[in-house]
């Protein structure tokens, strides 16, 4: 049976759907869905592949389909039950973090792991397996989903849990949506008593600066490091590691009011340049006045600094950005890491608001789960086609090297072999893949081209 | 004295807000489940009719858990106005009173269909007028009786001048918004508030795939003002507001002009 044909017809048609990178972008038929009964229905007549998508956070491919059909979720948005007293919150996975946000803090309740936005899905958030400022104590999203709904395109409604069906629950947190559409989940939630974050900024120099303060706040739930790779010599890997806890003292629970700021255009392709990148980053850097900073702040700008402005990705202007984002052992982890910074600082290209972070040892229950013990570090550019591609690749065959492994979320350029070797388990995801679900990415790394 | 009538009014007005007993017909549409999202985090008692008894679960178990204090729900066919009478009595019965009734039902159709048979153009003016002027009837008389309540109908923009695109659900929204005002100008001395809501284009399940569907009205803004204007009870509401000045504009183009356009 040819699954998918590929269409040149549609490729030059504004794309309906676009990736948080902006880059690859496809034309594709986005099919909203709003009730948990419109899947598999809908599925029945389309031909050419389908996806299911949430928020298109993610930067690269994994969230398109080339020609194909996309599945929008968002409109699932339904809560099915809360209990108030264990924390527990069942919701249609369409519903958004923020949503989830705006529900439970007035409760006082918190996400269990938050990524770096509030506007992906919980569909998405199993989906990619996400992780958190908390990794090393929380350990992954999936970690804190007690058992979710995956509905197959023939129909099987499959109930997955650590003891119910635990292979599709396995291969389904970090399993890019290809296991089938996620319908519902439930995620344990935590107690908080106030909406505040008792802050720490502290400034380091080198590498094992920050090694020192990750050992030191190991306690620490949330941690995370900017570093400024445009500099060299005695200011290389200088950078501020923020640490914070939820504030123990009770305060009013409010809701978060909605965001304003919208970036509202493409900038032009010059405005990120080494040169402005690198007045950004020392400004930044110098923002914060002396060695420590402490204060006490709202978790919208801890956690979602960058949600405050809508669209930031325009910034990068039309040809988008290139995310790169590696988790490298500890046995590698500084050697590694010391190696592709000077690499990314040597190529010249701009990278702002690199972050570094050291995961711990909290295991995933996802087969395909990106984060392992050791340091992460994820860096953007601009997309030059002549420069950030060989520059990635470099990046990617040193991770290699070390051992480490890219991140399928953040990822658009990784090539087939590449991949291969950092999840050799993707060969018991292919086997639990549904027949008719795929994605633009597992086509590029799988090799598994449309039927031609 | 006055004193304490000034926290007999406060009280009853902090109970009008959070325990209002609120009615909405066609609550599985998209507008209506989101405006419902509003009242039900504020503790509203809910009563919710809807076709499809699958969808109607869903929305009610979300607006319980959302934080309304009660919800009942009943599946009927609106088109079936014959039994309009027992449903109404039923929702005002089991919610023990009722503030606000909020009608959301309705159907786009088909226009190009309709332009060629009579029987598609009549039953989406069935639904979109004949089965809301059964129920508002009821529902007005019950609140004149009770010298209070409010009215919220969802109308359209569309209703406010005649496109070839549309006219068919336009005329339906176009009658439905003159009873509104007819309706307004009789019972507005009797206490009853009526509220003609006309949104614009709007991302719900009833747009999607219209083309320039992802420019439409954000479902969730369109219910903030919905809920802003019950609240003030309001006569009408454009929504989003830039509408308002777009259609006094459509409306007056001269129909020589108007008539060759492409709307």
């Amino acid at each position: 049976m040819k699954l998918r044909v590929a269409d040149g017809g549609q490729s030059n048609d504004k794309p309906s759907f676009e990736s948080w990178g902006r880059y690859p972008t496809y034309a594709a038929n986005v099919i909203p869905l709003h009730w948990q009964s419109d899947f598999p229905a809908v599925a029945q007549n389309l031909h050419n592949g389908i996806l299911p998508v949430g928020l298109g956070r993610s930067y690269g491919d994994v969230c398109l389909l080339k020609d194909g059909n996309l599945l929008a979720t968002p409109a699932m948005s339904r809560l099915i039950s809360f209990d108030p007293e264990s924390g527990l919150l069942t919701a249609e996975a369409g519903i958004s973090l923020a949503q989830i946000l705006d529900f439970a803090v007035p409760r006082g309740f918190f996400l269990p792991v938050t990524p770096g936005t509030k506007y992906v899905t919980l569909g998405g958030a199993i989906a990619n397996d996400i992780h958190g400022k908390n990794h090393h104590v929380a350990g992954t999203f999936g970690r804190h989903v007690t058992q979710f709904e995956l509905v197959r395109s023939d129909g099987t409604v499959i109930r997955c849990s650590p003891s119910e069906n635990p292979e599709f629950y396995a291969m389904t947190i970090g399993g890019l949506g290809l296991t089938g559409l996620i319908r519902w989940a439930t995620l344990q939630l935590k107690p908080i008593v106030s909406r505040l974050i008792d802050y720490e900024g502290i400034q380091f120099h080198g590498i094992d600066e920050f090694l020192a303060l990750t050992e030191a706040s190991k306690e620490i739930e949330y941690t995370v490091s900017w570093v400024d790779c445009t500099s060299t010599g005695k200011n290389f890997c200088r950078g501020i590691f923020m640490q914070g806890d939820h504030s123990n003292k009770r305060a009013a629970l409010k809701p978060s009011p909605e965001p304003k700021l919208v970036f509202p255009f493409d900038a032009p392709g010059f405005a990120l340049n080494s040169l402005s990148v690198a007045s950004f980053n020392t400004v930044f850097f110098h923002k914060q006045m002396g060695k420590r900073q402490v204060s006490l702040q709202d978790y919208e700008p801890f956690f979602y600094p960058l949600d405050k402005v809508l669209h930031w990705n325009r910034m990068y202007g039309k040809s988008g950005l290139l995310q790169f984002q590696y988790v490298i052992p500890w046995n590698n982890a500084r050697e590694g890491t010391v190696a592709i910074l000077k690499e990314v600082a040597k190529s010249g290209l701009a990278s702002f608001l690199a972050v570094l972070k050291a995961f711990g040892d909290v295991p995933s229950p996802g087969v395909m789960s990106f984060p392992r013990p050791g340091i992460t570090l994820a860096l953007d550019f601009p997309i030059k086609p002549d420069k950030s591609f060989p520059l990635f690749e470099r990046l990617a065959d040193m991770t290699l090297e070390f051992g480490g492994r890219l991140y399928p979320a953040k990822d658009a350029a990784m090539t087939a072999a590449q991949f291969q070797t950092f999840y050799p388990q993707w060969e018991q995801l292919a086997r639990f893949r549904d027949p008719m679900i795929t994605s633009s990415f597992w086509e590029r790394v799988t090799g598994d081209q449309p039927n031609l | 004295m006055s004193q304490m009538a000034t926290i007999a009014a406060a009280t009853s007005k902090h109970q009008n807000t959070s325990h209002r007993k609120i009615l909405i017909l066609g609550a599985t549409s998209g507008i209506a489940e989101a405006t419902c999202r509003i009242w039900a985090s504020q503790g509203a008692a809910l009563f919710l009719v809807a076709r499809n008894d699958e969808k109607l679960d869903a929305v009610a178990a979300d607006l319980r858990a959302r934080g309304a204090s009660f919800v009942d729900t009943a599946v009927a066919d609106l088109d079936d106005t014959d039994r309009h009478p027992a449903l109404l009595a039923h929702a005002v019965n089991s919610l023990g009173g009722l503030d606000v009734a909020y009608l959301a039902h309705g159907v786009l159709g088909d226009q190009t269909q309709a332009e060629q048979d009579f029987n598609t153009a009549a039953h989406i003016l069935h639904t979109n007028l004949m089965a809301p002027v059964s129920l508002i009837t009821w529902l007005a008389n019950f609140f004149v009786q009770r010298r209070s309540g409010t009215i919220a109908v969802l109308s359209s923009v569309a209703g406010d001048r005649g496109r070839k695109s549309n006219y068919v659900y336009g005329s339906s929204k176009a009658g439905l918004s003159a009873f509104l005002a007819g309706l307004r100008n009789r019972v507005d001395r009797e206490g009853v508030t009526v509220l003609t809501i006309k949104p614009g284009p709007t991302k719900t399940a009833m747009t999607s795939g219209m083309k320039g569907s992802e420019k439409f009205a954000d479902v969730n803004a369109v219910a903030r003002s919905i809920v802003s204007a019950v609240d003030k009870r309001n006569d009408n509401l454009y929504v989003p507001f830039q509408w308002q000045p777009i259609m006094f504009v459509i409306r007056h183009i001269p129909e020589r002009i108007f008539k060759k356009l492409n709307l």
